[in-house]
């Protein structure tokens, strides 16, 4: 690493690299404020946010509606909770891509523990929470103790979780969906929890939408104001650096999966309660939304930098593509390709906002 | 230099293999405080073996190691830490896109406020970093610059900076000026003997003797694995050293060879090829 960072040599004479060039200190740093903030990793997805939504603000005018606001602020929550836990667990150099079939698991875990076993909705959630954060310890221990890929080991998880999504579901119910539980002890509850709706000014408003931010203020102080957040990104950014001096690195990485996977029983507990059945089939591909939502928000693939406010514009920016596809009515098949463009733009937006950050 | 004093660190016979390959074996070595122990070898000789036997990366299969007299059982480098042992590796456990600050602060974050809502001290934090990184003669811009945008030298010194200032008695450079141009290697020089005038125990990993001597109090030589030479600065010279490195007969013959090239400026190759054995 030394190395291949190391100037190359120069005559011994001027001017000496010790010492910072004289004259203008005030210059230097204005200069560098502007820099620090060209370079921060939300600064692109921020301007791409404003580009989405100026171009479906032209060509959809259903899109102008406060109404559609709250639509696509409800599908950019459902991505982004699940983007708070995929954007730091690759902040911390490791992927999921068993996050989007382990939001079903957990929905059909919490459904059928309820019904079969005629608990209370609490209880049966509380279950299913403990199913996910298994799954998501799992997920950790093996990579971290393997020392294989996350990419191999999560996406034997994803396919072992798809089939048993289908398998124990139609074993258990006999059908692809799990039972109807909206008359059980506590499911009043706990839809308001996870999913009501509230009004503001006239607008309806998801719950989810509320958990979101929350979620993403809690990741932001996490990571920017605690030891553990300090952690995530030199386990990202150098494991064996991290180690070295001392980072719990593998702690660190199970407590990412594992949060991973405490969102995903969260968005999960929200599809219970919304619809009060789960397709047992569904979740297959949105893996790849919340990774693409976290990489257009600004987080490195390859772990060590980024940010949960990127993430989560990363998400916004998901959401208003999938809703004003829709209002622009245009083939709905096109959100897909909307993604595939977005994200293409984003990783080369980024790769030169951090080559700019990493240069003096 | 306090040569009456006891060692504070001490491998006796000292062995390490991987599978079949002895990447070290009966090697002895005391390091005392005050004073800088070059460790010098070629590539492979075992030199990163033997300081990460040393900051508990690796078990010893055989032999002895021993810290202040007790015997060290260092199964991690948290414990070698917390033992005082610090470690400046060769690639400085320092990552990249991280602020200067909190690589300074890595794994030894101070906090304010009670569980919950504990959290960095990131006030205390920066001037603490900037203070201690000025006293080493640094001047860093803007504290909160990735540490990738320092030069190679440094980020050395801020790596040298950190383990001085979380009370480090025994100070491990694994080839800290390999990657440096002669300037910047001056630079590390300074701060390795600023770290033995502080009381520390310097171990200096290097594969240049120029660089050895000029801060050296003990010299020790591996070879394959084993110890060549464990010898103190007064029995030695730089000539002795370069020789010893070179492997004696093996430089002779390197010797002979080189005057074989009959270009005009022999002078010139003759530098570029002492250059890069610096670099
Ligand atoms: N983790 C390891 N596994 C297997 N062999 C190793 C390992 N570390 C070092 N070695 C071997 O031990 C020998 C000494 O290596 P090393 O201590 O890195 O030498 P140096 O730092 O002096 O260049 C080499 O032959 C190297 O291949
Ligand atoms: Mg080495």
């Amino acid at each position: 690493m030394a190395t291949t960072k190391s100037p190359p040599r120069k005559p011994a004479s001027p001017p000496s690299p010790e010492t910072v060039p004289g004259g203008t200190p005030a210059r230097v740093t204005q200069r560098s404020l502007a820099r620090r903030f060209a370079t921060r990793p939300e600064v692109g997805s921020l301007v791409g946010a404003v580009a989405v939504f100026a171009l479906f603000f032209t060509v959809a005018v259903p899109f102008r509606e406060f109404d559609s606001l709250s639509t696509v602020l409800y599908a950019s929550s459902t991505i982004g909770i699940m983007a708070v836990g995929v954007s730091l667990l690759m902040i911390g150099g490791e992927f999921d891509l068993s996050a989007g079939v382990g939001v079903i698991t957990s929905a059909l875990a919490g459904g059928m523990f309820a019904y079969e076993l005629s608990l209370n909705i609490w209880v049966a959630a509380a279950l299913a929470l403990g199913v996910s954060l298994l799954i998501g310890f799992l997920n950790g221990y093996l990579v971290v103790k393997t020392k294989l890929p996350s990419f191999l080991i999560t996406l034997s998880m994803f396919l072992m979780l798809q089939g048993l999504n289908l398998a124990i579901t139609r074993w258990v119910t006999g059908s692809v969906a799990s039972p109807t539980i909206s008359d059980m002890d506590g499911y009043a509850s706990a839809q308001k929890v996870f999913s009501s709706t509230f009004t503001i000014g006239g607008v309806n408003v998801q719950i989810t939408v509320l958990w979101w931010i929350l979620f993403v203020a809690l990741a932001t102080w996490v990571l920017l104001r605690t030891k553990v957040g300090n952690w995530i990104y030199a386990a990202g950014g150098n494991a064996d650096s991290a180690r070295a001096v001392g980072v719990p690195v593998n702690y660190t990485k199970i407590g990412l999966f594992m949060t991973v996977a405490f969102m995903a029983w969260f968005v999960g507990m929200h599809n219970l309660f919304r619809f009060s059945t789960v397709q047992s089939g569904e979740g297959v591909g949105n893996e790849l939304i919340y990774i693409a939502a976290a990489v257009i928000g600004g987080c490195a693939l390859m772990g060590g930098w980024g940010t949960a406010i990127g993430a989560a514009i990363g998400a916004l920016i998901l959401g208003m593509a999938q809703q004003g596809v829709v209002y622009a009515g245009w083939n709905p098949d096109l959100f897909m390709f909307f993604i595939g463009a977005t994200l293409l733009v984003a990783v080369v937006l980024n790769m030169w906002v951090r080559l700019r950050a990493q240069r003096r | 230099m306090s040569d009456s004093t006891k060692p504070i660190l001490e491998l006796t016979d000292v062995g390490k293999s991987f599978g079949n390959i002895h990447a070290l074996r009966d090697v002895s070595l005391s390091v005392r405080a005050g004073e800088v122990t070059c460790i010098l070898g070629d590539n492979g000789a075992g030199k990163s073996t033997m300081i990460k036997i040393i900051s508990g990366l690796y078990q010893h299969d055989t032999g002895s190691y021993h810290v202040c007299g007790e015997p060290m059982n260092c199964s991690s480098p948290r414990d070698a830490l917390d033992c005082g042992i610090a470690t400046v590796y060769q690639d400085l456990a320092l990552v990249p896109l991280l602020p200067v600050w909190r690589n300074f602060f890595l794994g030894s974050e101070l906090t304010i406020g009670p569980w919950p809502f504990r959290r960095l001290d990131v006030a205390a934090m920066r001037r603490i970093a900037d203070d201690e990184l000025q006293k080493m003669g640094i001047k860093v811009p803007d504290i909160d610059q990735p540490v990738d945008t320092l030069s190679g030298g440094q980020r050395q010194v801020v790596a040298i900076a950190r383990a001085i200032h979380f009370g480090a008695k025994v100070l491990i450079l694994d080839e800290p000026t390999a990657a440096l141009g002669v300037k910047q290697s001056g630079v590390v020089l300074k701060y390795i003997s600023a770290a033995r005038e502080a009381g520390l125990g310097v171990i200096f990993i290097t594969h240049n003797p120029h660089h050895a001597y000029l801060v050296g109090d003990h010299f020790v030589i591996l070879r394959q694995g084993t110890l060549d030479l464990s010898s103190p600065r007064a029995e030695l010279t730089l000539d002795d050293l370069t020789h010893h490195m070179a492997g004696g007969a093996e430089l002779d013959a390197l010797k002979h060879e080189l005057k074989r090239i009959d270009a005009p400026d022999v002078g010139a190759v003759h530098e570029k090829h002492e250059q890069e054995i610096g670099s």
